[in-house]
């Protein structure tokens, strides 16, 4: 929506990269809560480089921070990083990935490389999105939560720097384009509320799971019903 | 639990739930109504994890804090068209202001 000038492989790159440094920003502020929470510095990295997922990331140090157990630690990040699978089914459709290159993409598939992935108009941008995306927040969300790491307290709350407001802000301006249509736009915002009634009842990573319900609503009501449905 | 071992799981089941979305059969989704809901799933999930990231306590209850200003601040951004790094730091730089004359 509302984009000025129709995207180029060059600025759809550019934009991948972005995304990586903003992220990057947030993986200091992950390296260092995790040594925070008990976990060295070599721990921290290797959840950076093999589960790579933010959301889990967060949840589990989380709860080993506040003295949970590794099986509650496994539970709550497995519960959140679910939804990559999800990623997985629309975004494996659009790279057609073989071999390597699809293990790879699996292990870059999570919400940043999703969202620069599925707003492109074809999926030629879809590749290029979601590749420079990945490997940039790979690299950076590495790199900087090592360094994190090794700062641990000396970089004082995360907060002070609204760090914590990057981040929803970043994932609105990725699928900003792709509220195009009035159906996704009710999509977004049913989802959203979904989300927020569910939130208090439920163990974290829910919440986000139910709201896939809006798609699937959307998905079963015929076109007609909403006008602008032709397309996403 | 080792932490190590919580981290080496952790990881395996990270990249399994990954790996899943990879193998299932292109032809089990080809169905036109899979396709549909498919491709309003990547929007719902997205939203709702904005929602919870920028309008939930820790608990999971409804709140509205400073967050929730950096957020209202970058959806105003983007109905003017900013570009991506703007909309972030926009957003961030409020949340942040507000907190140093102590709101949210």
């Amino acid at each position: 929506m509302n984009s000025a000038v129709a995207p180029t492989a060059k600025s759809v790159a550019r934009k991948g990269f972005w995304v990586g440094v903003a992220t990057g920003a947030y993986g200091i502020s992950y390296g260092a809560l995790a040594v925070t929470a008990g976990l060295d510095v070599w721990q921290a990295v290797t959840l950076s480089l093999l589960l790579f997922s933010g959301g889990s990331q967060f949840a589990l140090i989380g709860v080993i921070g506040a003295g949970g157990s590794g099986a509650s630690a496994i539970g709550t990040s497995a519960l959140l990083g679910l939804r990559n699978g999800f990623y997985g089914l629309q975004v494996s459709r659009l790279l057609q990935e073989t071999g390597w290159r699809k293990v790879v993409a699996a292990q870059l598939t999570i919400d940043e490389s999703t969202a620069v992935s599925v707003t492109q108009p074809n999926r030629e941008l879809a590749r290029t999105g979601f590749w420079w995306t990945g490997l940039s927040v790979y690299v950076l969300w590495g790199a900087m939560s090592a360094v994190g790491a090794l700062l641990g307290n000396a970089i004082g709350d995360p907060k002070t720097f609204g760090l914590d407001a990057a981040a929803p802000a970043a994932f609105c301006a990725l699928v900003w384009p792709r509220l195009s249509t009035t159906r996704a736009r009710v999509v977004a915002i049913a989802a959203g509320v979904i989300a927020l009634l569910v939130a208090p009842h439920a163990a974290s990573g829910i919440p986000v799971l139910v709201a896939a319900l809006a798609a699937v609503v959307a998905g079963l009501l015929p076109d007609r019903t909403i006008t602008g449905a032709e397309d996403i | 639990m080792n932490l190590w071992l919580t981290v080496l799981i952790a990881s395996a089941i990270s990249f399994a739930t990954k790996l899943l979305g990879y193998v299932v059969p292109q032809s089990a989704l080809d169905h036109p109504l899979t396709d549909r809901i498919m491709r309003y799933l990547p929007v719902a999930l997205l939203s709702a994890l904005i929602a919870v990231q920028a309008l939930t306590t820790s608990a999971g209850d409804f709140t509205l804090d400073a967050r929730a200003a950096g957020l209202g601040v970058a959806i105003c951004c983007l109905f003017a068209r900013a570009p991506f790094l703007l909309v972030v730091v926009s957003a961030a730089g409020t949340a942040a202001l507000l907190r140093a004359f102590g709101a949210g």
